[in-house]
């Protein structure tokens, strides 16, 4: 299935990934050609067939509502990009 | 000692023939001489390596300590380790020091191994050659000008050249057993759920495992020893008792019943295939019979996991917004400006191409001809792999279509490279356990014969793993330039 160059920048802007005209080309080329391939999916007949999102068809633990983290606060903001006073710095978002 | 087996290096150990310093330095030595040509880790850590030596070495001393005390190992860059950089191949984890360690890295420190360093691999573990790494191509040790397969390229080799006596990887599609049967060195890709994802760094939740890199199934044993077993913070960790994998190695294998898949043989090059007929005509010696099986949904499972394997990929990926981790560009102009070019710049091409492939298989209106329909394909793989083990104990055939190929042979076609996994993805679509074997070579390059088990049958997959090892000696050679 051939994918124009709009479908491609849009894919790339929902997956916030900014390309440039030259990329978009070639990954609508590559994106395309993988698009091709997995088409050979459509071969089988899977009416009917309940689809398997995990291998151990196992229901999600549960386990009681009690804190066992400990606060590591300093640690987790000590590896960001940008912080002051505490708080992950991001560009201003409300004028 | 880089010749040795874990087995022997810890007998060894055990009577101080030597001192895990001494072990640890050997091995230091040879990265530092041999890595310029191979590339295999990102991050060498001899302090760290010569603190936990030394530790080990107190317990030994008193003659405490457990089978893996004062045995130096490195760890595939995908494992956090706590304070040492993890970079999972990307340049936007390249200034990652991870706050914890992943539960892989915890319980090997706990069973008193050395951290020698982080192995490089595949950017994010998506590829088959090592090629996509921001760290650069690793070498394959036999042939400097093939690869080392991938995504665990960097721990295959670095076992392969006796960089480390052994190593930890992932299997996502074949990332352990690919690059084990290039480089001619034993991997285990353990039943999904048996070893801890915790801290492992997410690639497709539903198909990632951890597993063992060694130089035979004794050693994989040994690893997967410690390595495996329920851990809480896991929520697919499988709450089971773990078997003791070093008392079924020796297990008798009269009256074993191996399958051999068809679609495994069809299109079989006719080195490959006497690789393996050579393989089968060992264990008929040992009493094993041969069944043929058939597999008639298995030449989907390629294509299903490229559209399985992107989808959970586009979703765990999300994660990088260069806000708490990782790499951040400089100066955005707004937020948006931010996070497009984070991920511009942070991530390289094979790992653009699969977020998008994703990105476009669950966006509205696909979602139903692509994932669901991926879905369903993986339950009818699942399934003909269940009727196959209610016929035999395992499964035998390669682990790749050829052995190692060039460097950037196939670097211009990721279908190309999507397919040298052929043999491999549809294990990791089940969810089942395999094993890659060193089965003998090819144009002087190793080759490997893959073993399937059922669901948590590791135990036996070893057993019938090391009785071939103790008829053959393919595990035992060593790539001329590092011996």
């Amino acid at each position: 299935m051939a994918l124009t160059l709009e479908q491609v920048k849009q894919i790339a802007y929902l997956a916030r990934i900014g390309i440039g005209d030259e990329d978009a080309a070639r990954y609508t080329h590559d994106l395309s050609s993988i698009l091709d391939f997995v088409a050979q999916m459509d071969a089988v007949d899977t009416t009917d067939i309940e689809p398997m999102a995990h291998p151990l068809d196992l229901p999600q633990r549960l386990r009681p509502d009690e804190v066992t983290e400990e606060n590591q606060r300093e640690k987790f903001l000590a590896i960001a990009p940008a912080v002051e006073n505490g708080l992950y710095l991001v560009p201003k978002v409300i004028e | 000692m880089h010749t040795k087996t874990l087995a022997e290096l810890a007998q060894g150990l055990k009577r101080r023939e030597f001192s895990s310093r001494e072990l640890t330095q050997h091995f230091l030595d040879r990265i530092r001489r041999h890595d310029g040509t191979l590339n295999a880790f990102i991050t060498v850590t001899p302090e760290r390596a010569l603190a936990d030596a030394d530790a080990a070495d107190v317990a030994l001393d008193r003659g405490e300590g457990g089978p893996l005390t004062g045995i130096p190992l490195a760890q595939k860059d995908i494992f956090c380790t706590d304070g040492i950089r993890t970079t999972c191949g990307s340049r936007m984890l390249d200034n990652f020091p991870p706050p914890y360690d992943a539960t892989v890295v915890a319980r090997l420190a706990q069973a008193g191994t050395v951290l020698l360093g982080k192995l490089n691999m595949d950017e994010f573990a998506m590829g088959s050659s090592n090629e996509t790494s921001y760290y650069g191509p690793v070498r394959n040790p036999w042939n400097t000008d093939c690869v080392p397969g991938g995504s665990s390229g960097g721990s295959a080799a670095a076992v392969a050249a006796g960089l480390t006596p052994a190593a930890t990887g992932t299997d996502t599609g074949g990332s352990i057993r690919q690059p084990a049967a290039f480089c001619g060195i034993t991997g285990l890709k353990p039943t999904y759920g048996r070893v801890s994802r915790w801290g492992m760094i997410a690639f497709a939740s539903s198909l990632d495992q951890g597993g063992p890199m060694a130089r035979s199934a004794e050693d994989c044993a040994m690893l997967l020893q410690a390595m495996a077993g329920f851990d809480p913070k896991d929520s697919t960790s499988v709450d089971r008792p773990v078997p003791d994998y070093g008392a079924a190695l020796d297990r008798d294998l009269r009256g074993i019943r191996i399958g051999l898949p068809e679609e495994y043989f069809a299109d079989l090059d006719p080195a490959m295939a006497q690789v393996l007929e050579a393989a089968m005509a060992e264990y008929r010696r040992l009493g094993v019979e041969f069944k043929a099986v058939s597999l008639p949904n298995i030449g989907l499972s390629v294509p299903a996991y490229y559209v399985i394997a992107p989808s959970e990929c586009s979703s765990n990926l999300a994660r990088y917004d260069g806000v708490r981790y990782g790499y951040r560009c400089r100066d955005p102009r707004d937020l948006e400006d931010l996070y497009l070019r984070t991920r511009a710049e942070g991530f390289g091409a094979e790992v653009k191409r699969r977020i998008l492939i994703g990105t476009y298989a669950l966006s509205a209106g696909y979602y139903d001809a692509y994932y669901l329909k991926a879905q369903k394909i993986r339950r009818l793989i699942a399934d003909d792999f269940r009727r196959a083990f209610q016929e035999v104990d395992a499964l035998l055939g390669p682990t790749t279509p050829t052995p190692a190929f060039r460097l950037g042979e196939k670097t211009g076609d990721p279908i190309a490279m999507y397919l040298s996994d052929i043999y491999t993805i549809a294990v990791n679509l089940a969810g089942l356990p395999g094993m890659s074997v060193p089965a003998g070579f090819i144009d002087g390059r190793p080759v490997g014969m893959q073993l399937i088990g059922d669901y948590f049958a590791e135990d036996r997959l070893l057993n019938i793993a090391h009785r071939y090892q103790r008829e053959t000696d393919w595990h035992r050679r060593l790539p001329p330039e590092f011996a």
